[in-house]
């Protein structure tokens, strides 16, 4: 089984979020990157699978420049066998699925995994784009996924609730909260990193049809109204007669 | 170039969410100078055409198809597909919910269009096109130029209100295209009868403060006063206290009511990245420290199982007024 998962690179989830340029660009400055934690999901099932299914191989696949690297190698210490960097800066969804869409579409991927969205930019696009790209199945936002030779049984989430579907391989799956514990790189991993072959391909040339002109930071609340525990009813009063939310 | 709202429907009847698409999608549409377009696929209750109307669909296109009351991705993209060459529509509008999540992808491709989720106002175009989305988490919102004349957006629920316009509007009946199936729906489980979390104006929230899952009837009973959805904090769904689909938060479901009230909940980061664009926050908290307060509009320091009975009955009194 050939088994593709597809990284994004992204702020730490601790970093202070601020913008640069008159806010036209992220301030990258001090920042850590890691890999999207939900693809780190995705690609921890894609191992286990691997694992289950002798003669597999984990590739990862990831759009983005040369300072990416250090992060996807954190993905080969994981345990990926593979990687694969396609030389352009992702400018959307679309973007980035052309690219790598462009770069697999003869390589006979029977499953590829990504994470439910990345959290920098919280799209959650890559998945159906990917898989209308590629003529395959697409099953988002995946807590639970089996494999029985050709089929798998997902479990997803759904508006209200969760639901579960068979879809043949090949197929195109994203990653939810659930689906399993990430796994750790150990030494051996980190060493064995080093060897592990990671291919630069050049972009395909796939036009972005939009653009991040500017960011702003939310409003922020003006100071917290303190009300007594032993007045607590009238916050009811403030909601109803005078906020008109209830 | 029309613009096309895609109405999802729950048992033939609109989801709040659909009606403030179209809504959306008739400002839209006003911007634009052109039309706006309801499509529906699967069953539809004879009543909903006039509330569509109403909110703003000029057209209503109906595909009464059985197939579609099952949903799959690929199916429904193809379905929206065809009904958006029909209908001459460049711009297409879903809601931001799993569904139009799913459908959307696909549908962009398949029309060559650029996508833009968690939109949450309508798009400026005095030049070019642009649209605001949330970003890093919630911690910050882009502005998203749109050069690609063709584009799907994806709204999140209860960020446009939904319009009450004196409209009768056409409906026409459609037949898509079938398209090559992928899915097999072997089971669904959804809680139904309540407020949908996503939709609801007024959330009631509560988490480990409440010490233990039997703890939950005044919070229940208080958003069935308030005629509100009921949330939790992810420690307390992890827990099974409460269902995975009351988990709000960063790793769970992403809210923007007007009126969140959190009752026992600290306010973590993650917690924030939830609920952090709702309107009002009330936070109750024994802790004076929280983080919660920091991002509220109205708090009290106080235990809930004191606060929360003097809610309810001051809410019994002042809204039975009415």
């Amino acid at each position: 089984m050939k088994i593709l998962v597809c990284l994004s690179v992204v702020p730490d989830t601790t970093t202070k979020i601020s913008f640069t340029d008159a806010n036209t660009r992220f301030n990258k400055e001090g920042v850590q990157y890691i890999i999207n934690p939900y693809d780190e999901l995705a690609l921890t099932r894609a191992l286990e699978i691997a694992e289950a299914n002798a003669g597999s191989t984990v590739t990862v696949i990831h759009v983005g420049q040369a300072d990416s690297e250090a992060v996807i190698r954190k993905a080969l210490a994981i345990g990926a066998d593979d990687a694969i960097r396609i030389d352009a800066e992702a400018q959307d969804a679309l973007h980035a699925a052309s690219e790598i869409a462009a770069a697999v579409k003869d390589k006979g991927y029977d499953l590829i995994l990504c994470g439910r969205e990345s959290i920098d930019y919280n799209g959650g696009l890559l998945a159906g784009m990917l898989a209308e790209m590629l003529g395959m199945a697409s099953v988002n936002v995946v807590t639970k996924l089996e494999l029985n030779g050709n089929v798998i049984t997902a479990t997803r989430d759904i508006d209200g609730g969760r639901e579960t579907v068979e879809v043949n391989l090949p197929a195109v799956v994203s990653a939810q909260k659930e689906l399993c514990e990430p796994r750790i790189p150990n030494m051996r991993g980190i060493m064995m990193a080093r060897t592990k072959p990671l291919q630069v391909l050049a972009a395909s040339g796939a036009s972005a049809g939009l653009a991040y002109a500017s960011y702003e930071l939310p409003a922020s609340k003006s100071a917290v109204q303190m009300i007594p525990a032993d007045q607590a009813e009238t916050l009811i009063d403030i909601l109803h007669f005078e906020k008109k939310l209830i | 170039m029309s613009v096309l709202v895609f109405a999802e429907t729950e048992n033939g009847i609109f989801k709040k969410s659909s009606l403030e698409a179209i809504s959306y999608g008739k400002e839209t549409a006003g911007r634009l100078g052109t039309n706006c377009v309801a499509a529906v696929l699967g069953s539809l209750s004879s009543d909903q055409g006039a509330r569509a109307a109403q909110a703003g669909a000029d057209r209503l296109v109906h595909d009464a198809s059985n197939a579609w009351n099952t949903f799959t991705p690929e199916g429904f993209a193809g379905a929206l597909s065809s009904i958006a060459l029909n209908q001459e529509c460049t711009t297409v509008i879903l809601s931001n919910t799993y569904a139009g999540k799913s459908v959307g992808p696909r549908l962009a491709v398949r029309l060559g269009a650029s996508m833009v989720s968690g939109v949450i106002s309508v798009p400026e175009t005095g030049s070019g096109f642009s649209v605001q989305k949330t970003c890093y988490s919630n911690k910050a919102i882009a502005k998203v130029e749109i050069q690609n004349p063709k584009r799907v957006l994806a709204i999140v629920p209860n960020s446009y209100e939904v319009k009450s316009l004196n409209a009768a509007g056409e409906l026409a009946g459609f037949q898509a295209e079938e398209v090559q199936n992928f899915t097999q729906v072997k089971e669904v489980s959804k809680i139904t009868g309540k407020i949908p979390l996503t939709e609801a104006e007024v959330v009631v929230s509560a988490g480990r403060g409440l010490k233990g899952p039997e703890n939950w009837g005044m919070i229940e009973e208080l958003a069935d006063l308030l005629k509100a959805a009921t949330a939790c904090s992810k420690p307390v769904s992890d827990m099974d206290w409460r269902p995975h689909s009351e988990h709000v938060g960063q790793t769970g479901i992403t809210i923007k009511p007007n009126l969140y009230i959190a009752v026992g909940i600290s306010g973590a980061i993650q917690h924030l990245a939830g609920v952090g664009s709702s309107k009002v926050i009330c936070v109750i908290n024994t802790d004076p420290e929280a983080p919660f307060f920091k991002a509220a509009d109205y708090g009290i320091v106080g235990d809930a199982f004191d606060v929360v009975p003097k809610l309810l009955k001051r809410a019994k009194e002042v809204l039975s007024e009415n």
